[in-house]
């Protein structure tokens, strides 16, 4: 049964006022490895059907995995009576109107089609690149392909499919290691050869680490420790729930000069560049939504709730799936940094003494109304002596305000690279050399 | 249902498995959720399907679908074993799995009240009326009431002749309170940060008395608008046993996995400090410091009749009288150490592979009364309920924070503080330990969003604790 189908018998079943299915059809492979060998390896073949029942202004939401057409129906009649048990909720406007949404490719078979034959042979190529370098590798590379699509009763009809691949290792020395990972929607972003090679850098780089006293240095952040600023100034509050329940960075901020010019955040869900996908989870286009313009804080992203709320507000197209936990609200999915115009060396050169960070790792929000994150550094900490990294030392951790932070880009690098976020997406990000980062104490 | 797993297993083994076993799952959860009078969220979700696993040679292959037919059965079989036999081109140390596991049997859930036969009016009637209570408070501007029921029926079976159905039950509810200033937000919660949440019944939701608390935790939000930052020093800190739990989980649950020993998880969960070398040969916290993990307390979200090997539930000591004794296995990784598997293998879904996960890592209960540990601290932080927690990939360097505080004097609790943390050193942290609470105020806590794993699994995992005393302790890193 396509999603067509899917959608036509659920919504023939519904006696709601709006109904709106979501679907969601996903082949997910996964080959991990570890001590230089694959230790697991796994495949799945699911889908989700998300049906919302409106009645007034009242939502119900049942979901499930089974796919014959009674039970669809089943579906939309509980969905329905769901619904029914509520008080109106008046600050819901109803399912958003049918509009023009512009395709956009991020499609490739050789991803949908990638057989586990081909996941060993990439995996296999930094294996034994690690062992022939003495260490150890771990990792993991994913080959998805997702079929989704949302429909509704007021003419919603729209359906995409992407793929997304995404390898990455950490390689381990006696007493170092190095990370390095590749994402994208197409195979050709898979460089197992270069994956390696920069991990292996990494850990001869850092052998050897030493002491480090914590305090406040100035930092040059790889593109990976970069997408954390992103992914967690999202998480605590890019989204326009965040700023109404008055948990969001960007309260009291909006329209106000709060990072460095230089900096400007963008969500750009048609970019062919990131991991586009069209509309959001309503079936809303894509807008492109600048967060931050040239240092000021501009707006958080909306759904049709959450703009509903406000006057004159139009949804963004950043709807997340309706969920029985409750609205976890708008959020960004396709974070872009936009580049600048310095090199990695020249962040370098222009330190006279700071640190040099590969990534960040098990970073959470401290308080979320300044963006106050910890994390621990991770596979590779340098210490930069009059522009040159002088020596490797032992992880950090830090206690900071990403706000602050970006207040202090002194600047951003030329290139960027695509990540996976954490939290669903993908963000687009480059190096930046920041002239204040908070270290809060050291590990063994 | 047999019929089904038979068939799986025959595939599996003629297409070349020397090991393989499957689950089927069908799994319904319902959650609604409340606030600020509003419904935010409510439904149903059904999920069933079924998962492969075969070793082929010394090779792991996994394979899952939900669609539970005999074509599909058959197809998804075949391809476990294709996937296996690609995973041997990047082959590893030979796998054993030590003793057979022919487990037979039923488990269910022992419940008093089944968390599907409380309607939903019934549920969001306690959850409104909870939430009314939380808004009567003018300084909160969000207020959240939720409640969820778990059912998962289980079906496992192997090729060396297990065969074990289950069905465990959840319930769980919490309320939570945030108040909001022009430069501020803070937020309670109760019982927990988390969601409350166990294996049991219905009665696992009014023991947590969501509606009696509310006007509290809405005061408590409120105040903490205004209360005074957590000073930044070294000082004696007492952990409530809801933070003493989450302790656990990070610093003791986690380094005794033994596939993070074995370096399986290190480029996504992280490894252990805990290396097997240190088994009977570390001391891990003071002498007063006894750590269990076992999966037969009632009520803990690691609590089941046997583990997605088949292998049945068990108690078994981690650390004792401060000493390192234990790890969490798995039946290959525990061979490695010529042990048995103590059962900690589990999956979050019919489409994920088993890994080893925490049952239920407790401390075991000491003999202070709360009221005398704060009574014998002269100078000191009292900490409740977690905010944030930060720990790094060996489960050495943490930093965690909590919803509420207060500052001890002279044997009294007296200012209200916010934005409390913590930082330390596991071992060091352990070993500072010199004040436990007795079995009286001992709570089975549940951790239902322990997250591990490529794809990423969510497990619920069971913590049980007392308050408990620490010396030399750095607080208040807060910027």
């Amino acid at each position: 049964m396509n999603f067509r189908q899917i959608a036509d018998v659920v919504m023939s079943a519904s006696s709601a006022d709006e109904t709106e299915v979501l679907g969601f059809e996903e082949n997910e492979s996964l080959t991990r490895f570890a001590n230089n060998c694959i230790h697991q390896n796994v495949t799945e073949k699911n889908v989700q059907i998300t049906v919302r029942s409106v009645i007034a202004t009242k939502i119900g939401i049942a979901i499930s995995n089974d796919l014959r057409p009674e039970s669809l129906r089943e579906l939309a009649i509980r969905a329905s009576n769901v619904a029914k048990l509520q008080p109106p909720n008046p600050q819901f406007k109803g399912l958003p109107r049918s509009q023009v949404i512009t395709p956009v490719e991020s499609f490739d078979g050789a991803v949908a089609e990638c057989t586990p034959e081909q996941r060993a042979a990439s995996v296999g190529i930094i294996c034994r690149k690690a062992a022939q370098a003495g260490c150890a590798a771990a990792g993991s590379m994913t080959a998805s392909s997702l079929n989704v699509g949302v429909a509704n009763s007021n003419g919603v009809f729209a359906e995409h499919r992407l793929t997304l691949a995404d390898e990455s290792t950490v390689i381990m020395g006696p007493n170092s290691s190095g990370w390095a990972q590749r994402t994208g929607w197409h195979l050709a972003a898979i460089e197992a050869e270069a994956l390696a090679d920069e991990a292996i850098s990494k850990v001869k780089m850092g052998a050897d680490p030493v002491d480090f006293e914590p305090g406040e240095y100035s930092v040059v952040l790889e593109p990976y420790a970069t997408a954390d600023l992103l992914e967690m100034l999202a998480y605590d509050g890019m989204g326009a729930l965040a700023v109404q329940e008055g948990r969001s960075w960007m309260n009291g901020r909006i329209g106000e000069r709060i990072m460095a010019d230089s900096v400007n955040i963008v969500d750009d869900g048609t970019n062919v560049a990131g991991i586009p996908w069209p509309f959001d989870f309503e079936g809303v286009p894509k807008k492109v939504a600048p967060i931050v313009a040239s240092g000021i804080a501009v707006s958080p992203v909306y759904d049709s709730f959450t703009a509903g709320r406000e006057d004159g507000k139009q949804s963004t197209g950043h709807a997340t799936p309706p969920s029985p936990q409750g609205r976890f609200g708008p959020a960004p999915m396709n974070l872009f940094l936009r580049p600048g115009s310095t090199s990695l060396e020249t962040m370098i050169k222009t330190t006279k003494f700071g640190l040099y960070i590969t990534r960040f790792w098990y970073t959470r929000t401290v308080h979320p109304r300044d963006a106050v994150v910890t994390g621990m550094t991770r596979d590779g900490t340098f210490v930069i002596r009059n522009g040159e990294i002088a020596h490797p030392i032992k992880s950090l951790r830090f206690t900071q305000s990403y706000v602050e932070g970006l207040k202090y880009t002194q600047a951003i690098g030329e290139t960027t690279r695509v990540l996976r976020s954490g939290f669903g997406g993908a963000v687009s990000v480059p190096a930046v050399q920041l002239g204040k980062f908070r270290f809060t104490s050291s590990t063994r | 249902m047999k019929d089904f797993t038979s068939h799986a297993l025959n595939v599996a083994t003629a297409k070349g498995a020397r090991y393989a076993d499957i689950r089927i799952i069908d799994h319904r959860q319902q959650v609604v959720s409340v606030k600020n009078g509003n419904v935010d969220g409510i439904g149903d979700q059904y999920s069933q399907g079924f998962g492969i696993r075969v070793l082929v040679g010394n090779s792991w292959g996994f394979a899952s679908s939900a669609f539970v037919a005999k074509a599909e059965i058959e197809r998804v079989a075949t391809l476990a074993v294709q996937i296996a036999m690609a995973s041997a081109r990047v082959p590893g140390p030979p796998v054993d799995l030590g003793s057979p596991v022919r487990s037979t049997g039923q488990y269910t859930t022992p419940i008093e009240v089944d968390p599907f036969s409380i309607s939903l009016e019934q549920k969001l009637d306690l959850l409104f009326r909870a939430d009314e209570i939380l808004r009567r408070n003018s300084g909160v501007r969000v207020s959240e009431a939720n409640a969820i029921a778990v059912r998962n029926h289980k079906f496992f079976s192997n090729t060396e002749g297990a065969f074990v159905e289950q069905i465990l039950y959840e319930s769980g509810g919490a309320v939570a309170a945030t108040a909001v200033s022009d430069t501020e937000v803070q937020t309670r919660s109760h019982p927990n940060s988390f969601r409350y949440q166990g294996t049991g019944g219905w009665e696992y939701v009014t023991d947590a008395d969501l509606v009696g608390n509310a006007e509290r935790v809405a005061a408590e939000a409120a105040a903490l608008l205004s209360a005074e930052v957590c000073p930044r020093k070294d000082t004696t800190l007492v952990l409530d046993s809801s933070q003493v739990a989450l302790q656990i989980h990070e610093s003791c649950g986690h380094p005794t996995e033994l596939d993070r020993v074995f370096g399986t998880e290190a480029a996504f969960a992280g490894r252990s400090f805990l290396t097997i070398e240190k088994r009977n040969n570390f001391r891990y916290g003071s002498d007063i410091v006894n750590l269990t993990a076992d999966s037969v307390r009632p009520t803990g979200l690691g609590t089941f009749g046997w583990d997605d090997e088949g292998v049945p539930a068990s108690s078994t000591p981690l650390v004792r009288d401060g000493e390192f004794v234990g790890y969490l296995m798995s039946r290959e990784t525990a061979s490695t150490l010529a042990l048995e598997s103590n059962g900690c293998m589990r999956a979050d879904g019919w489409n994920r592979l088993p890994l080893i996960r925490m049952t239920n890592v407790s401390l075991e209960p000491g003999t202070w009364e709360l009221d005398d540990i704060i009574a014998d601290t002269d100078d000191g932080i009292f900490m409740e309920t977690n905010r944030s927690w930060s720990i790094d990939d060996m489960r050495l360097n943490f930093q965690f924070g909590t919803e509420i505080g207060y500052e001890i004097k002279g044997g009294k609790r007296v200012r209200l503080l916010k934005n409390c943390t913590y930082a330390g050193i596991t071992p060091d942290f352990w070993k500072s330990c010199d004040a436990i609470g007795n079995s009286r105020h001992w709570r089975l806590w549940g951790t239902p969003n322990c997250g591990k794993g490529e794809p990423m699994q969510t497990m619920g995992t069971g913590h049980g604790a007392s308050p408990a005393r620490f010396r030399n302790v750095k607080v208040g890193v807060f910027r």
